[in-house]
């Protein structure tokens, strides 16, 4: 029996697993990564190698594909399927990108801004390639400036915030010395490259890969030739195994100050709960494993520090809010749902999500909605509806082998 | 561990890093698509994260492999769609 089980590895599942393991709880984190760190913080996996072995099982290329009060099932990396039973919780599921739709998107090297940074950190060649950054959020500064850093041809940072949003972002910024600096080093790594913003994309184009992006600024529209486009509107925490576990899920998972969800022994931290950054991710992920190891006063401790982190992701939510001539960008040839090849104009009929996926399979595919979902929650303003196991496809032989695990321990009488 | 891996991609011999992704590899080979979507459309990587599934390919035979979360092994053999 595991006293504290952290899903995730990134920032708040580290903070946490820490925090719960120096309490004196028996933790154990699972991730699906090779590497603990996350997906975009890699300067913390070096500094928790020294005490994450010591006190904490890390199981990694691992991926919860059930969960249950008392429970979660994995599947390994070697297709081993395993169950943990847990006394708490702690969901540190984090974010991923949203990708919105708009004629392009499918081509190859249209890719995510942080899935292209990925392939350019797994030392693919990027020197001398032409890119064109788009969508929205501070991910774009800090993409285009590593890219650049490694010598690629940025050709420009689309931004489709407007200006005097970010202006009034600006003003809030100073307000916290730490944050500003940060900006300012973004904003020096990207000395020459043209950040524009109100600015965003149309269309990609190109017939077995991209070939060039046409660009909308205020009136002003023009085609800019590049080899890869990287695109992303924004962060969507990650919300399935809250939500197959019956928590409350609102922006994000639903917290009280505690980090405990709205099922009791079930925390959660970090950008599953919204978007908030680095730095908040640690605060929470802290106070959710004292927590989760029952010393509440340290948890306490924490509460004000992380207040005022959250008060400057709100600040940063309303300056990137994404404008609604985005929703127009579709048409109605354009995919929704990449996995089904489902396009706008079959989707736009029908009534609801659900009935979308009745008629049409949108979002019944191997990523189970997780982009298309995101991206119809802005289109249409309605939420996925329901979660079901495996909330990733598993093998058959690991559910075979899974559902006569659950058989022989319900005759066994253990559950 | 050695400095370099090799592996195939569609048959030709790639050197990689150690600890590269097959997305990775396969990007290295030159190929922009990884596979074809269920009306025959040219697909690639797009979130670099496992999430998608569009950098699907067949790793020593198994098909649907995410190429993004999978590390190199010497010898491995990786086929993109036609």
């Amino acid at each position: 029996m595991i006293d504290v089980a952290v899903v995730g590895a990134g920032p708040a599942g580290l903070a946490a697993a820490r925090s719960a393991a120096e309490s004196g709880a028996a933790v154990t984190i699972i991730d699906e990564n090779v590497q603990p760190g996350g997906q975009i913080w890699r300067g913390g996996a070096a500094e928790c190698k020294s005490w994450l072995h010591e006190k904490v099982r890390l199981v990694h290329g691992a991926r919860v594909f059930d969960a249950h009060l008392g429970f979660i099932a994995i599947e390994c990396a070697d297709g081993k399927v395993e169950e943990l039973e847990y006394r708490s919780l702690i969901l540190a599921t984090g974010a991923r990108e949203r990708f919105l739709p708009f004629p392009g998107w499918t081509l190859p090297n249209v890719m995510g801004a942080g899935g292209l940074q990925a392939l350019a950190k797994g030392a693919m060649p990027i020197a001398e390639k032409k890119v064109v950054v788009a969508g929205s959020g501070p991910l774009l500064l800090a993409v285009g400036s590593y890219l650049r850093e490694h010598g690629a041809e940025v050709r420009l940072v689309a931004e489709q915030a407007g200006r005097s949003s970010l202006l009034r972002f600006g003003l809030a910024l100073t307000r916290s010395p730490n944050k500003a600096r940060q900006a300012a080093r973004l904003r020096a790594s990207l000395r020459g490259i043209p950040y524009q913003t109100g600015c965003w994309p149309l269309a990609a184009h190109g017939s077995e890969k991209l070939e060039s992006v046409t660009l909308r600024r205020g009136s002003r529209t023009w085609t800019e030739p590049c080899d890869y486009l990287a695109c992303g509107f924004g962060l969507v925490p990650n919300t399935e195994l809250a939500a197959l576990l019956g928590c409350r899920i609102e922006e994000g998972v639903a917290v009280d100050e505690h980090q405990r969800t709205s099922v009791p022994g079930v925390y959660s931290a970090g950008e599953a709960t919204g978007i908030g950054g680095l730095d908040l991710s640690l605060i929470e992920g802290e106070i959710a494993g004292f927590a989760a190891a029952g010393r509440e006063e340290d948890a306490r401790r924490r509460f004000a520090d992380r207040d005022s982190h959250r008060r400057f992701a709100n600040a940063l939510e309303k300056a990137f809010a994404l404008r609604s001539e985005l929703q127009k960008l579709p048409q109605d040839s354009t995919m929704i749902c990449r996995c089904e090849d489902v396009t706008w104009g079959r989707v736009r009929a029908c009534q609801s999500w659900r009935e979308a996926k009745l008629q049409t399979r949108c979002g019944m595919g191997p990523c189970q909605g997780r982009v298309c979902g995101a991206a119809l929650e802005f289109l249409l303003g309605s939420k996925a509806e329901s979660v079901r196991p495996p909330v990733f496809p598993v093998r058959i032989g690991s559910l075979v082998r899974y559902r006569a695990d659950e058989k022989e321990t319900a005759t066994d009488g253990h559950r | 561990m050695p400095d370099t891996v090799t592996i195939t991609v569609n048959g030709a011999g790639i050197g990689v890093p150690a600890g590269a992704m097959v997305s990775t590899a396969v990007a290295m080979a030159g190929m922009a698509m990884f596979r074809r979507s269920v009306t025959g459309e040219p697909r690639g990587p797009l979130c670099g994260m496992g999430i998608c599934f569009e950098c699907r390919v067949s790793i020593n035979g198994q098909t649907h492999q995410r190429s993004c979360q999978i590390p190199c092994e010497p010898g491995m053999e990786v086929r993109t769609d036609d």
